[in-house]
């Protein structure tokens, strides 16, 4: 019953977070929200690991936590700079 | 009992300040007020839930796990917030400001 | 120094996610373990950023006001989204940064965007660009109240 209202609770802030990435005006708002997605889709592994009771899938959870990280990371740079070979070094203004 | 009571309490108000969150992700105007309210959820909602979910675990290995996710979350959300907030700074998106404000900063 | 205290530390996290302790599973973690502080000397990423254990206290008393400060700017964030009208009036503010080490730059600038309300935009070398939802956190900010609290190794003056 704790279990089933808590994953309501963050299935209904996970739809929130997508509506905003689908009509955010920015490529920003769209990268933000994904990253609140995919802070909300760990919480979500995580109550579901008691809820069915096999809390190796805590496993899973921490994993996920890290591919978010460093997803939201490499995206960002792809939006910044374009490309994924330039280093971050150099100046943005010659890469744009 | 008492731990129930607890972790119910934990729960609940952590799933109320998410969706306070994603609220607050369309009722802010601009981009950058946005990104506060998701840093709220990150922050304490984040918190609240593994603490409630730890509370129900005990003292086991879950508990320890739960304690890891809480440590990578709590040191990557906020430099992920900060990475977006100084690429969209970069990519030349201004910031919405009050009237008397601008000019300052 | 650094390679044994990550060769511990890894011991202990490959023990924490695994849960088996049978004599196989053993010699292969410690198989990984060993594998991962060679591969770690051999690329030089062991570096002088480890966790700096004589600042434990302070660690420990930072940790307990930021999350104070944590809470009470959470409750302010939600009051500013559920109040109806216009409760926000965000704007750019530049904050003095008095840390010296890299370290300490970055566990400030992290705490200020855990805290809600406020985002560290930039970081310069004496001051950190913050964007704010209203002026009262900026003013709360620049009295440096957060900024004392950092716990930062004392580098000797003049080096």
């Amino acid at each position: 019953m704790m279990f089933t209202v808590a994953m309501l609770a963050i299935l209904i802030t996970m739809g929130l977070a997508l509506a905003r990435a689908l009509l955010g005006p920015t490529v920003y708002d769209r990268i933000a929200a994904v990253n609140m997605f995919g802070t909300k889709t760990v919480l979500l592994i995580a109550v579901f690991a008691f809820l069915s009771g096999r809390t190796d899938l805590l496993d899973i959870a921490i994993i996920y936590a890290l591919i978010n990280f460093i997803g939201v990371i490499a995206v960002l740079k792809l939006v910044e700079q374009g490309n994924f070979h330039t280093d971050g070094n150099n100046d943005k203004a010659d890469t744009k | 009992m008492i731990t129930d009571v607890l972790s119910w309490f934990c729960l609940v108000s952590g799933g109320l300040l998410g969706v306070v969150g994603g609220i607050g992700m369309h009722r802010f105007p601009d981009f950058y007020s946005r990104l506060h309210a998701a840093g709220t959820t990150d922050t304490l909602c984040a918190a609240l839930f593994l603490l409630g979910l730890g509370l129900q675990a005990g003292l086991s290995l879950a508990s320890a796990k739960l304690a890891l996710i809480f440590v990578f979350l709590f040191f990557t959300s906020p430099t992920a917030s900060h990475s977006v907030a100084n690429a969209a700074l970069h990519g030349g998106l201004k910031p919405l400001q009050d009237e008397h404000n601008k000019g300052d900063a | 120094m650094k390679s044994v205290s990550l060769f511990i530390l890894s011991c202990l996290l490959w023990l924490l996610l695994s849960g088996h302790f049978e004599v196989l599973m053993l010699a292969l973690g410690l198989a990984s373990v060993i594998l991962t502080v060679f591969l770690s000397l051999r690329m030089n990423i062991v570096d002088h950023e480890s966790y700096p254990i004589n600042l434990t206290f302070k660690v420990l008393r930072f940790f307990i006001f930021l999350w104070r400060e944590i809470i009470l700017a959470n409750i302010d964030v939600v009051v500013r989204i559920l109040k109806p009208g216009k409760t926000i009036s965000p704007r750019l503010a530049n904050v003095p940064l008095p840390q010296k080490t890299d370290l300490g730059r970055v566990i400030y600038a992290n705490a200020i965007t855990l805290t809600p309300g406020t985002v560290s935009v930039q970081l310069d070398k004496e001051t950190v660009a913050v964007h704010a939802l209203a002026q009262e956190t900026v003013d709360d900010l620049q009295t440096g109240r957060m900024a004392k609290m950092v716990p930062e190794e004392q580098k000797d003056i003049g080096k």
